[in-house]
This record gives structure tokens, C-alpha cells and sequence, in this order.
């Protein structure tokens, strides 16, 4: 199994007024193709900062991060743009589905980034929502749909692209908890089929359904976590 | 993707209706306003244009004061500046005010001029019915008269003055003529003027000098040369006195009213371009509350692979929208407003193509500069602050 993901000594820090606070230390974690890994901390450990270099959508202060063999940290904001719509499907805590938009718009929305035509977008779209099970939903607006339902066409709007990683950051949140158990499901299922899966989360028993839980403490990754 | 943001923006901009269409009313009525006023100014300004060409662009106009000895041109003068190379005729006019008198009525202080035959060929239209003043007329010294129109209705209403008798200054004229009755806008009315032949009033009128004279052109490019010769003929006949005569070369003049005007076309046009200006302001500001409404879409489109281009082009394409259809709805009422406004003054109005194109390319760059700057904005919104907002 080749690497996903390779951080080498990642450190992030903030000024903030005339302090400089140091979030991220010395980061160094591997993840493996089809690998589940959970990153577990309380709020304030780092974990989001952590998530969001991940994803791409920050660039740490020094180390080394190789995403799919690309070097992130020598990357500017449009080849940034791009590795983000290839390589990452994001699931967000409170889904961020644009309301306006249909559950079949949204899905089609990264694909309008990768600049795909609009008749293939459609298909592909409607294709990941049946694989969700949403078939029947898809001219839905998102108000028109359960908590559970819109976290359903988040995810098949991170499949969409076909990405290398799936990148959760505490997709069960806003969830009640068995709602909150079918989409933890999911994303095993998912697994299942070889998908790699990075979980951000502080609750234990998400993270125990990943096959590989890691620790972050104040800025410190430990492996192997107490669970 | 331009395809994808056009959809979007309309979306928005229906989503926000109330807001969009009070956005949309600064262009509306900066695009409106200057369409009336290019078209007004246009349409008043061929107006005029057309009544002082009338007057003759291939005309020099001389107007004498004289001098104590010698109160105007005699008919010796006017025959040789007639007599210059690069002059096809001159219109003499002699002018004096007297009263008219038809049966038993009596119109006082009525303008009498003579004038020869080149005056009625130069503009074919003067004449309502009956003939001009011919040449036989002038050698013989023919009583013969052409009324103005105000003069026809007021002494012979309900009669064809043609062939009747009038007394002008003792004297006993036959109608020959009538004249057109000028417009409004006309310089120079004749309206209530009796028109006799010159050498006749020469003659009859106590004036016996030429106070006026037009010398039609040859070849306008040549005026200037003409006008130095027609000097020295008045140095001549007034002793080298420049008080005594001015000449103006009526072509000149008609280039520099034409000029005026459209500077002030230009200057009517800067002004409504402010308001356009105004309504630019107008689609910044809500350009920019929208972006700050959107922050958690915009993160989100950034987050799914949305280049910092991408959303400019977004946001760009959103104010463009805005203001074209701004531009539209403004260049329709524009338009009505000009035509309304055009019935109301009574002048012929046309929208041309080219303050179409204006207006339209004028509101688009609106929204282009004015979205520009919320849009880099939101172009430059970090994705992270962005979707934490929330």
C-alpha cells in the first residue's frame, strides 16, 4: 500500500498581537491508501488546524507535507485549488450545503470546478446520490431534508470528484446519536471499498470505529490513542 | 463555468429581489438620463443646426453702419462686390419701417426691406404662393410687394391677397407674393415683413442706402480670400473706416454654433454620467453586503476547488448582471422619455445606435469597475476564516 499522506515534522503557529502561539509541533503522520484513521482531541488541541493543512486549505509554517506525491508546502493557491478539487472530499460538521441549490446541484458543484460538461456532471451526480440512497431526494432542497439526509449528499458530494482522501472533520456533530451511528457506518462501508477515510473528531466513540486512532494534545500527535 | 456563474448570479439576484431591483435603480436612472439628454440635445441641436444652415452656409454677410458722410452702400458698391470672382450673387437688403395700408385698415410700424432676386433664389422655399421679385422687377422699378404671413392674416383674412393693391409709404404696390410663414425655432423671422424690389426702395423708402448686403460663394473654401477683397471694396466706399462695416463669414459661424452645441451635448452627458456613477456606488455596497452574507458559500466553493478566479469571475459576472439589466430597463425609459419629452418641446428626436452602444457598454463597465474591487475581495477571503463564520 503506497502513502497517502506524509507529514514530516509539521509546525504551525499564529502571531497573535505581539505573541506567537504555537498550534501545531513537530507533526510527523503517515497515512496508508484505504487506511480509516481518526484523529481524536478535545476542542483547542489543534486538531482543526491539523485537519485543515490536510486539506490543503492551509499551508503550515515549516516541515514537509507530500499529498499523492505532490509537495503541498511549494504549492500556490491555484495549485492548491486544484489539489483540493482532485484529491480531497471534505464532510463538514454542519454539511455546508448551499440552500439555494438542489441536493443534485450540490453534488454537482466540485465538478463545476474541475470543469467537467454539464451533462456528464449530472450523471455523475445522480449516480452518488443513489449510491447514498438519495435517489428520490434529488431535486430536493436541502431544507427539505433531514440532518442525516443532507450529511448524505455531503458525502456524495466529496465522492463526486473521486478522491483520494475522504476528510471528515466532526461529521457526526450536529447529528442526534443514531443518525449520527448510520453515517459512521457509512463511511466503514466505505472503507470497505478501499476508500481512505481521515476522521477529525473529540468523541471517543467515533473514533473507535476507525481501524488507527491517533492523539492530539496541545499541538503533540501521539500514535495509538487510549481508547 | 461562465455558463454556471450566470445561472448562479441570477439566481441571487432573484433570491434578493426587493434589493436588486433598488440596486438596479441607480443605473436605471443614470443609463435614462443620459440617454434623454444626448437625445434631447441632439435632436434640439440638428434643430437648429437645420434653421441656421437655412441662412446659407455659403453666405458672407455684411452689415453696415456707415459713416456720418455716407450712411450705407450705394447700388454702385453692392454691383462690384457682385462683380468679385469668386461671388455668384449678392442679396442687398434695404430696411426701413413704415406703415401698410390695405382699404381701410392700417398696420403701423411694419418692416420693409428691399431685396433683389438673389435672395429669392438662393432659398427656393420662401415663397408660400405667388412669384419673387425677377429681375425685370428691378430694372423697371416694378410696385410690386411680397407680405410676410402675419401681415396675409391680418390685412387680408379670408382673401387671396394675390393681385390686391397696398400703400406703402404714399406709394401703391401690387401683391405679387406671399411668404412662408417661418417656425418657432426660425432666426430671423419674416413674418411680418413687406418684401419689395431694392431698387425701388431705393427709390420710395427715406432710407437710400443698403444697411445689409449677403454675397452668396462661389467656392467656400476661397471665403477668407473673398473676404479680404470685399474689404478693400468697403475701405474703398468708406474711407478706410473698419467702425464703419463688419463682415461675418456665416459658414464660420454655423461651425462654431455647431460646436457649442456639442460641447454642450458632451457637458449634459458628463453630468448624467455622474448619477451612473452614483448607481455604480450603489451595486458596490450591495455587492458587498452580499459577499459578507455569502462568506460560508464562498469558503465552501474554495474548500470544493474553486480557484480565487473562479470566484471573481462569479462575483464580476453577478454586478455585470445587475447593471446591464440595469442598462436595459434605463435605455427603454430613456428612450420613452426622450420621444415624450420630444412631443412636449416639439422637435424631431431619433435614438441612435451609437447612444444605444453607449449606454449599454457604459452600464457594463459599471459593473465591471464596481465589481471588481468586492470581488477580489471575496476572491481573497481565506477559506478557513471563511467557513468557520459560521
Amino acid at each position: 500500500m503506497s502513502e497517502v499522506v506524509i507529514m514530516k515534522n509539521i509546525c504551525k503557529s499564529y502571531i497573535v498581537g505581539d505573541q506567537e502561539i504555537q498550534v501545531l509541533k513537530n507533526i510527523n503522520l503517515t497515512v496508508k491508501e484505504g487506511e480509516f484513521v481518526s484523529i481524536l482531541g478535545p476542542s483547542g488541541s489543534g486538531k482543526t488546524t491539523l485537519m485543515n493543512i490536510i486539506g490543503c486549505l492551509d499551508v503550515p509554517t515549516s516541515g514537509e507535507y507530500v499529498l499523492c506525491g505532490n509537495d503541498i508546502s511549494e504549492m500556490n493557491e491555484i495549485e492548491l485549488a486544484r489539489v483540493r478539487n482532485e484529491k480531497i472530499g471534505f464532510v463538514f460538521q454542519s454539511f455546508f450545503l448551499l440552500p439555494r441549490l438542489t441536493a443534485i446541484q450540490n453534488v454537482e458543484l466540485p465538478l463545476v470546478y474541475s470543469n467537467i460538461p454539464q451533462k456528464e456532471r449530472r450523471i455523475k451526480a445522480a449516480e452518488m446520490l443513489a449510491r447514498v440512497g438519495l435517489s428520490d431526494k434529488m431535486h430536493n432542497l436541502p431544507n427539505q431534508l433531514s440532518g442525516g439526509q443532507q450529511q448524505r449528499v455531503a458525502i456524495a458530494r466529496a465522492l463526486v470528484t473521486g478522491p483520494s482522501i475522504i476528510l471528515a472533520d466532526e461529521p457526526t456533530g450536529a447529528l442526534d446519536q443514531k443518525t449520527g451511528a448510520g453515517i459512521i457506518e457509512y463511511f466503514e462501508k466505505l472503507n470497505a471499498e478501499g476508500r481512505t477515510i481521515i476522521i477529525i473528531t473529540h468523541d471517543i466513540s467515533v473514533a473507535r470505529h476507525a481501524q488507527r486512532t491517533v492523539n492530539i494534545l496541545d499541538g503533540n500527535l501521539t500514535e495509538g490513542a487510549v481508547l | 463555468m461562465i455558463y454556471e456563474s450566470i445561472r448562479m448570479s441570477l439566481m441571487n439576484i432573484r433570491k434578493n429581489k426587493l434589493r436588486s431591483v433598488l440596486t438596479m435603480l441607480g443605473i436605471v436612472i443614470g443609463v435614462a438620463s443620459i440617454i434623454a439628454l444626448i437625445t434631447i440635445v441632439q435632436g434640439a441641436t440638428n434643430n437648429i443646426s437645420n434653421e441656421v444652415i437655412k441662412l446659407g452656409g455659403n453666405k458672407i454677410y455684411v452689415n453696415v453702419f456707415g459713416t456720418p458722410l455716407k450712411q450705407g452702400l450705394t447700388q454702385h458698391d453692392a454691383e462690384q462686390i457682385a462683380a468679385l470672382g469668386n461671388i455668384s450673387g449678392v442679396s442687398p437688403t434695404i430696411s426701413g419701417k413704415t406703415a401698410v395700408i390695405y382699404k381701410n385698415k392700417v398696420l403701423e410700424d411694419i418692416v420693409i426691406e428691399g431685396k433683389n432676386e438673389v435672395y429669392f433664389k438662393a432659398d427656393p422655399e420662401l415663397l408660400s404662393s405667388g412669384r419673387a421679385i425677377n429681375i425685370l422687377d428691378l430694372e423697371s422699378r416694378n410696385q410690386v410687394a411680397i407680405i410676410g404671413s402675419d401681415i396675409v392674416r391680418e390685412l387680408f383674412f379670408g382673401i387671396n391677397p394675390i393681385g390686391e393693391k397696398i400703400i406703402v409709404n404714399g406709394m401703391t404696390y401690387t401683391v405679387i407674393g406671399t411668404l412662408k410663414a417661418s417656425t418657432g425655432f426660425s432666426l430671423g423671422s419674416t413674418n411680418d415683413t413687406v418684401i419689395i424690389p431694392y431698387t425701388t426702395a431705393l427709390r420710395s423708402l427715406v432710407v437710400k442706402n443698403i444697411s445689409t448686403l449677403d454675397a452668396y460663394l462661389k467656392d467656400t473654401n476661397l471665403a477668407d480670400q473673398t473676404i479680404l477683397e470685399i474689404k478693400g471694396i468697403l475701405n474703398q466706399a468708406f474711407n478706410y473706416n473698419e467702425d464703419a462695416y463688419n463682415i461675418y463669414n456665416m459658414g464660420d459661424i454655423i461651425a462654431s454654433f455647431q460646436s457649442i452645441m456639442s460641447m454642450m451635448s458632451m457637458l449634459l452627458a458628463g453630468i448624467a454620467a455622474i448619477s451612473l456613477v452614483v448607481g455604480g456606488i450603489g451595486i458596490m455596497n450591495m455587492m458587498l453586503v452580499s459577499i459578507t452574507e455569502r462568506t460560508i458559500e464562498i469558503g465552501l466553493r474554495k474548500a470544493l476547488g474553486a480557484t480565487p478566479f473562479a470566484i471573481r469571475l462569479q462575483f464580476i459576472i453577478e454586478s455585470i448582471i445587475l447593471s446591464l439589466i440595469g442598462g436595459i430597463i434605463g435605455l427603454i425609459m430613456g428612450a420613452l422619455l426622450s420621444y415624450l419629452l420630444a412631443v412636449i418641446i416639439g422637435i424631431g428626436v431619433s435614438v441612435s445606435l451609437s447612444t444605444n452602444l453607449l449606454a449599454v457598454g457604459f452600464s457594463a463597465s459599471v459593473g465591471i469597475i464596481f465589481g471588481y474591487m468586492p470581488a477580489r475581495k471575496a476572491s481573497r477571503l481565506n477559506p478557513i476564516d471563511a467557513l468557520r463564520s459560521l
